[in-house]
């Protein structure tokens, strides 16, 4: 007798509840456009942020209600941009595809330590603290914000404390070029033509050669070597137009500190720094 | 009146239901990385374990007691907690977005939280009246979010802290957990029901 009453009572109660919830689902449905979860779906998943929005659900109502376009997420590629907008009916106006590249390769090798810094590791509070702990003021501190803020794990620290942009793995969503307290990251379109002036000090040349053995010393070598006319000054920095690059190598000869590197030669993943760093010392 | 008082001083304090019992600690770590979502977690787990106390206190009175069901509490209780909360869900969507955007995700996670059976179970178990028993799944409620709350903010200081390799993440985290729980016991005797 015992267990009818258990079945019935729990039976019931089960019933009850069932009914008020499917009562409680038809009352207060709420409509949502089937379009946002297909566009959802197609997604990378990732919640990177790269879009301006919280996340991918977020990008996905956003779409749908027209308020940003289908190549707004980065990290989706050409591919699923495509797919995307084809559930709206839209064509995707193509957007080149960027790589993130560090302009500073003054490690700790070649670049000095003003004084010990023991503070929270964080580029953005050592770099208000007095300038920060390295003898260049533009230079990177390699304390990893850029590390943490890339969601793909594309950045990482290198052995000489700067960080190495994985080629393979960088979607070029742009994190970690705002992460960046002193603007070293900036997306470049991937390709390997071209040459770069891997520093970004401002300094007059006589501090940069003071503060670090590879930062630009504005003595324009590299302009009057340019048969292309490629490299002009931005300030104290030599910037090569990587339109007109034509990859002949002149400049990398010139340049007494050895701050030019060819863009092949820029480390590709984690562990290639370590050769480069080498040949960039002996280039000085 | 002086009683309730006391329920809820016991709960809150002395038997901090996380620091003390030791229930709901997956929400307690998994949730306590930032002040935002720890607040967030705490107002949905105070209404859904005030309400779940007073539903299950109800049915266990009126239905399980009458008919000699007491041995289905376990079977009855995990029905209506995870009833209520899908309802709640539902009903916040359409009621209040903003509310579902806030507590959203907390929800559907806090029918695995131990802590809101034991406040149902515990609420039967000490014979609590009506009025007693909702105070008390108020109490507990407060006391979790209390511990959540005061764990989020050292969490929150911890990320800037230089903390050695090996104690890294999830070591350091229980260690607080273990030293927050040290200090709760301060307060062991300061009440008694």
């Amino acid at each position: 007798m015992q267990i009818i009453y258990a079945i019935i009572a729990l039976g019931l109660l089960g019933l009850l509840f069932g009914l008020l919830l499917s009562m409680a689902a038809r009352i207060f449905a709420v409509k949502v456009d089937p379009r946002v979860d297909r566009v959802k779906e197609l997604l990378p998943g990732a919640n990177c942020g790269a879009c301006g929005y919280a996340g991918c659900v977020n990008f996905a109502e956003a779409y749908v209600e027209g308020r940003t376009s289908a190549n707004g997420c980065i990290p989706a590629g050409k591919e699923t941009s495509k797919a995307i907008a084809a559930i709206l009916g839209q064509e995707v106006t193509e957007s080149e595809p960027v790589i993130a590249t560090v302009f500073c390769i003054g490690d700790n090798t070649k670049a000095a330590d003003r004084f010990i810094y023991d503070g929270i590791e964080d580029c953005a509070v050592a770099g208000r603290f007095n300038d920060g702990f390295k003898a260049c003021r533009y230079g990177c501190l390699g304390l990893g914000n850029c590390v943490r803020a890339c969601p793909f794990d594309a950045v990482k620290m290198g052995s000489h404390g700067l960080p190495v942009v994985d080629q393979e793995a960088c979607t070029g969503c742009g994190l970690c070029v705002n992460a960046c307290p002193r603007n070293l990251i900036k997306t470049l379109p991937r390709s390997d033509q071209g040459h770069l002036v891997l520093c970004s000090s401002q300094d007059r040349g006589k501090s940069v050669s003071r503060a670090c053995s590879v930062g630009c010393i504005a003595c324009k070598a590299c302009i009057k070597a340019c048969p292309q006319e490629a490299i002009e000054m931005d300030d104290k920095l030599a910037v090569i137009d990587l339109d007109k690059c034509d990859d002949c190598g002149e400049c990398v000869a010139a340049c007494p500190p050895g701050t030019i590197h060819p863009r092949s030669a820029v480390p590709k993943k984690l562990g290639e720094e370590k050769e480069f760093a080498e040949n960039a010392a002996s280039a000085g | 009146m002086e009683r309730l008082l006391t329920i809820i001083f016991v709960y809150i304090l002395v038997e901090n239901f996380v620091l003390h019992r030791f229930f709901g600690i997956c929400p307690f770590l998994g949730v306590s990385r930032k002040m935002e979502t720890a607040i967030g977690m705490s107002m949905a787990v105070v209404f859904v374990m005030t309400m779940a106390t007073l539903v299950t206190w109800l049915l266990y009175s009126f239905v399980l007691v009458p008919y000699n069901l007491e041995y289905l509490q376990i079977v009855t209780f995990i029905l209506v907690i995870a009833s209520l909360v899908q309802l709640v869900e539902t009903t916040l969507r359409k009621i209040s977005p903003t509310l579902y955007q806030g507590l959203g995700i907390f929800l559907p996670l806090i029918t695995t939280n131990c802590a809101i059976m034991a406040v149902a179970l515990l609420a039967v178990r000490e014979e609590f009246t009506f009025v007693e028993a909702v105070v008390f799944g108020l109490a507990a409620s407060i006391g979790f979010s209390l511990a959540l709350v005061i764990m989020a903010g050292i969490r929150e200081r911890l990320e800037l802290a230089e903390i050695p390799d090996v104690l890294q993440g999830p070591a350091v985290t229980l260690i607080t957990a273990g030293i927050l729980s040290l200090a709760f016991l301060g307060f062991g005797g300061m009440f008694t029901l």
